[in-house]
C-alpha cells in the first residue's frame, strides 16, 4: 500500500480520531491547532483555532457536528465541526488530557493533569443541546487517583467510567456517585509501568491498554478481567482495534503502533482474523541515538485472539504517539513524533492474512 | 506651502512603489482550477509576479486518484462538499500538505526466528546449491547456470587449468586435512549451529583487498573480475565523495577462504585497465 503523509502539523502529533462515519479524520498535536482531514484521499478540510498549547485528546459527536478537544491550555473547547467556530469553553485549573462523550452526547468526561499543588481529576460534565443554556459546572469531580490520568472514557451504556494513567493502575467508577467499583491494583497480572492508551471496542464489551512496560492487555469491561496479553519489545504508545477483522494493535510507547483488524464482513464469519495494532518505541528523548532501521517506528499488528504478531507497517521518522482505525476497518491511520499523520489503506490481500 | 507639497509628492512616489505589487495583483487573471477530467487529471492555473515584477503564469498538473472505494452515508457526502474553514482556506497550490507516498509499503510479516540465519549459513557452506547439477562450467566452475562454451568470464579468465590446478603451496596443507580427520570445532562441524558473529569474522577474514585500481572501477567491475573465483559475498570500491571517482582500492569478501586465496594468487599483479593490480588479504581492522 501507498500510504497518505499529511504534514499539516507542526510539532508531535498526540491523538487521532475518525468521526464514526468514517469520512473526517480528526487529528491533535502539539502545536495548538486541531485539523480536520477528509479520510479518503487525505486532503484538509480545515483547522481549529483557539487553543493556546498542545491538544492532548479529541472526542467527535455521534452526528459529526460537535468537536471536543483537551489541552494543556487548561480548557476543554467544544467546537462546530463544520464552521471551525468555538462553542463553548471548559475552564479548568490545571492541564486538560482526556475528554470523551457519552453515549447521547448528554455528558462528556473529561480528565486533568496534576498541576501545582492540584492532584489529577476526572470531571463529568453536562452538555446542553441548546449552546445558550452550556455551564461550565462539573456534574461529579473524581479525585484519588496518583499520577496523570492518561485516558477516561465512557464504559457499556454509560454506567462506568473507565480510566487509566501513570499509577499503573486501570479503574472503573460508578459516574453517578464517584465511587470506585473495581480495579486491577490488586490484578497479579496487572500492568506494571504507566498505562499510555486505551481503546474500547464498538460494542463497549472489552477494550485493550498500553502501557510502558511494553504490553498491551485486552480486558472485559463488565468485569475487568484480563483476557489476552500482547507483549512487545518496546514501550508501547498507542493502540487500536479493528473494527474489521480480529486483530489487535498492541499498543507501543513512544515509537510502536499495533492495531487491530478484522475480516471483511462475511468473509470470516467465526472472526479468526482478529487484529490489533500497537504503535509505540522508545522515548522520544532517546530517539536521536537509535536508528530508525532498527524497527522501533512501526505499528505492529497483532491477532487479537491468538496473541500472535501478524506484522508491522513501518514509515515514521520518530515514534507513533496516535493510532486510529476507520470505522469501516479498512485503512487506518498513525501519527508520530515527526509531526505526520500517515494515512494508511489496507491492500486487498491484508483480508487474507494467515498466521 | 510648496516646499510641504514637494514633499508629500515624494512620499506618495515612495509608497506607490511599496504598495505596486498588492495594488497589482488585484490585475491578475483569477486563479483557475480545470477538471478534475476522466482520467483524474486536475489542473490549477495560477498567475504571480515573481521578484522582478513580471507576471508568471504557474500551471501546476495533479492527479487525483481514489484511494478508497468507500460507502458514504448521505450526510458524509453532504459533509464533501463543505467549505473549507481555518488554514485551510488560503492554501496554496505548492504548500503540498497531503501526498501520497511515492515508497510502497508492506504489511511486513514477522521472520520466523532462524529462517534468514539458515538460510546464509548453507549458502556459505555451500556456494553451489544443495542439489547436484549436471551442467558444470569448466571455467568458472559455476554449476547450472550455462555450459563452459557459453561462459560469461571466459575472456576474463584463463583456462581452467592454469586457474584452478595451481593452488597455493601452502594451499591443499591448509584445507586438505581439515577434511581428512583434523580435529574440527564443533561450532564450525558440519550441522552445528553458527552464532551470526561468528559467520561475520570468518567473512571478514575472507576478505581480498584490491589495490592500484583506475579512478573509474565500479563495484560491478570487481564482482566480474572476482566472480570466476567463487561466490562473493560483498563487494566494497572506495568512492571519492567529492569526485565521485573510485579511490583506487577496494575489498571485496568470498563465501570460501579457499575461493579469496585462489583469487590472490591468480590476480596479484594482473593487468587491469592498464594498471598493475595489487591483491592481498586484508588486514583485519584494529579495533
Amino acid at each position: 500500500m501507498r500510504p497518505i503523509l499529511m504534514k499539516g502539523h507542526e510539532r508531535p502529533l498526540t491523538f487521532l480520531k475518525y468521526n464514526r462515519d468514517g469520512d473526517l479524520l480528526f487529528s491533535c498535536a502539539k502545536d495548538h491547532n486541531p485539523t480536520v482531514w477528509f479520510a479518503d484521499n487525505g486532503e484538509r478540510l480545515g483547522t481549529y483555532h483557539g487553543h493556546n498549547g498542545a491538544v492532548w485528546s479529541c472526542d467527535i459527536s455521534f452526528d459529526s457536528s460537535r468537536l471536543l478537544t483537551g489541552s494543556a491550555d487548561t480548557t476543554v473547547k467544544l467546537w462546530d465541526v463544520k464552521r471551525g467556530e468555538q462553542l463553548y469553553t471548559f475552564k479548568f485549573d490545571s492541564p486538560a488530557r482526556s475528554v470523551d462523550f457519552a453515549v447521547g452526547e448528554k455528558l462528556a468526561v473529561m480528565t486533568t493533569d496534576p498541576f501545582m499543588d492540584k492532584t489529577s481529576a476526572i470531571h463529568v460534565k453536562r452538555i446542553a443541546e441548546d449552546i445558550e443554556d452550556q455551564d461550565n459546572e462539573s456534574a461529579l469531580v473524581i479525585r484519588g487517583p496518583t499520577g496523570r490520568i492518561n485516558r477516561a472514557v465512557w464504559g457499556p451504556l454509560n454506567k462506568t467510567i473507565v480510566s487509566c494513567g501513570e499509577d499503573a493502575i486501570i479503574r472503573v467508577w460508578d459516574p453517578v456517585t464517584g465511587q470506585e467499583i473495581m480495579s486491577t491494583k490488586d490484578h497479579e497480572n496487572g500492568h506494571k509501568k504507566a498505562i499510555t492508551s486505551l481503546c474500547i471496542s464498538d460494542d463497549k464489551s472489552h477494550f485493550l491498554t498500553g502501557a510502558l512496560d511494553k504490553s498491551a492487555k485486552l480486558w472485559d469491561t463488565r468485569t475487568l478481567t484480563l483476557i489476552k496479553t500482547y507483549v512487545t519489545e518496546r514501550p508501547v504508545n498507542a493502540v487500536t482495534m479493528s473494527p474489521l477483522l480480529d486483530h489487535v494493535v498492541s499498543p507501543a510507547s513512544g515509537w510502536d503502533g499495533i492495531e487491530k483488524i478484522r475480516p471483511e464482513d462475511g468473509v470470516d464469519q467465526l472472526g479468526t482474523a482478529d487484529q490489533v495494532v500497537l504503535g509505540g518505541g522508545q522515548d522520544a528523548s532517546s530517539v536521536t541515538t537509535t536508528d530508525h532501521r532498527a524497527g522501533k517506528f512501526e505499528a505492529k499488528f497483532y491477532d487479537k485472539i491468538l496473541q500472535q504478531e501478524i506484522g508491522g507497517v513501518k514509515g515514521h521518522f520518530g515514534p507513533i504517539n496516535a493510532l486510529a482505525f476507520n470505522p469501516d476497518g479498512k485503512s487506518f491511520a498513525s501519527g508520530g513524533e515527526d509531526g505526520y499523520v500517515r494515512l494508511h489503506h489496507f491492500d486487498p490481500d491484508y483480508f487474507n492474512i494467515k498466521l | 506651502m510648496q516646499n510641504g507639497g514637494q514633499t508629500t509628492n515624494k512620499l506618495r512616489w515612495g509608497e506607490l512603489d511599496e504598495d505596486e505589487g498588492e495594488d497589482l495583483d488585484f490585475l491578475l487573471p483569477p486563479k483557475q482550477v480545470i477538471g478534475p477530467d476522466e482520467n483524474g487529471i486536475k489542473k490549477v492555473i495560477e498567475y504571480k509576479f515573481n521578484d522582478d515584477g513580471n507576471k508568471v503564469k504557474l500551471t501546476t498538473k495533479t492527479r487525483v486518484r481514489k484511494v478508497a472505494k468507500a460507502h458514504l452515508s448521505k450526510k458524509a457526502i453532504e459533509r464533501r462538499s463543505w467549505p473549507k474553514f481555518g488554514d485551510a482556506v488560503q492554501e496554496d497550490v505548492g504548500a503540498r500538505l497531503t501526498m501520497v507516498s511515492t515508497e510502497e509499503i508492506a504489511l511486513e510479516r514477522p521472520q520466523p526466528p532462524g529462517t534468514k540465519q539458515e538460510e546464509n549459513k548453507s549458502a556459505s557452506d555451500n556456494p553451489f546449491g544443495k542439489g547436484a547439477v549436471l551442467m558444470v562450467c569448466r571455467t568458472c566452475g559455476k554449476r547450472g547456470d550455462h555450459w563452459t562454451s557459453r561462459c560469461p568470464y571466459k575472456d576474463l579468465a584463463q583456462p581452467p587449468e592454469s586457474l584452478v590446478d595451481k593452488p597455493p603451496t601452502d594451499g591443499p596443507a591448509a584445507a586438505a586435512p581439515a577434511t581428512k580427520g583434523a580435529y574440527i570445532p564443533p561450532s564450525l562441524r558440519a550441522g552445528a549451529e553458527r552464532p551470526s558473529t561468528d559467520m561475520r569474522r570468518r567473512n571478514e577474514e575472507n576478505s581480498v583487498r584490491v589495490t592500484n585500481l583506475s579512478e573509474d572501477t565500479r563495484e560491478a567491475d570487481l564482482h566480474e573480475l572476482f566472480r570466476p573465483f567463487g561466490q562473493i559475498t560483498r563487494v566494497y570500491v572506495a568512492i571519492d565523495q567529492k569526485t565521485g571517482l573510485s579511490r583506487g582500492f577496494g575489498f571485496v569478501n568470498f563465501a570460501n577462504r579457499e575461493d579469496a586465496e585462489r583469487a590472490i594468487n591468480k590476480l596479484n599483479g594482473y593487468g587491469y585497465d592498464s594498471l598493475i593490480l595489487r591483491v592481498e588479504w586484508a588486514t583485519p581492522r584494529a579495533s
